[in-house]
């Protein structure tokens, strides 16, 4: 059978988050709690 | 050879409040995640701000201890990320978003009819200079004058309501702007925008 190649080839595009976001993350992680009351949940951001 | 530690056991542990974890789960798939968010909407920008919404709800799911250890890790995630693009289109779709590239730039060819700020006082200055000069002009001609350039009178109206021919009023205006000239030339002002 006749092999078909596509005149465009897929180029992968690797794409990756900054070390800014990442690092974004980390703090916004630390920073994030929550906490119960009875039946409900808060969540706290500290600074 | 480098042990890996299972993300399930990552996740527990960041659970359990091990921050180190998260890094090591974030920086162990972030290139899967960041070129599958890329793949969807071609967008370097776009595609860091839904990575960063991704992980913070994959943060807050975590951390809220609403997360099942019922599937794995990194296909949440996807899932988490796939909404999250299908959002970002939905978005788009209600609210059209136009961008130029380097060689098509839109406000090329779409203009502004306004001044900017420096012509626009160049303009009120002229026109200040213009009403102080007319003036000067003696009152038949200013008359007509202002009748017909800030009135936008015909000379028709003009004849009408200065009780003169439109020939004469022709005439005044002829000379109302030799005069004004001859006022600008005198005294070496210049009226250009």
């Amino acid at each position: 059978m006749e092999e078909i190649y596509s005149e465009e080839q897929k180029i992968c595009k690797i794409a990756k988050a900054t070390p800014e976001t990442v690092g974004f993350l980390l703090a916004f992680s630390k920073s994030t709690a929550f906490m119960k009351c009875r039946n409900l949940q808060f969540e706290t951001v500290l600074n | 050879m480098e042990l890996q530690i299972d993300d399930s056991i990552l996740v527990k542990n960041y659970i359990s409040g091990d921050e180190k974890a998260l890094e090591i789960l974030i920086n162990r798939h972030n290139q899967r995640i960041s070129s599958f968010i890329y793949s969807k909407v071609m967008d370097r920008d776009i595609t860091e701000d839904i990575f960063q919404d991704t992980f913070i709800k994959v943060i807050r799911t975590l951390k809220r201890g609403s997360y099942s250890e019922e599937g794995k890790f990194l296909p949440w995630v996807m899932r988490i990320a796939h909404n999250l693009i299908i959002d970002h289109f939905r978005k788009n779709k209600r609210m059209p978003k136009f961008e130029g590239s380097d060689d098509f730039n839109i406000f090329s060819v779409i203009t502004d009819d306004k001044l900017n700020a420096e012509k626009q006082l160049i303009k009120d200055q002229i026109d200040s200079d213009l009403s102080l000069l007319i003036e000067e002009l003696p009152e038949d001609q200013r008359e007509v004058l202002m009748m017909r350039i800030y009135k936008d009178m015909s000379f028709k109206e003009i004849s009408e309501n200065t009780g003169v021919s439109i020939n004469t009023a022709l005439g005044r205006m002829r000379y109302a702007l030799i005069n004004l000239r001859k006022i600008v030339d005198k005294n070496n002002i210049v009226l250009t925008n």
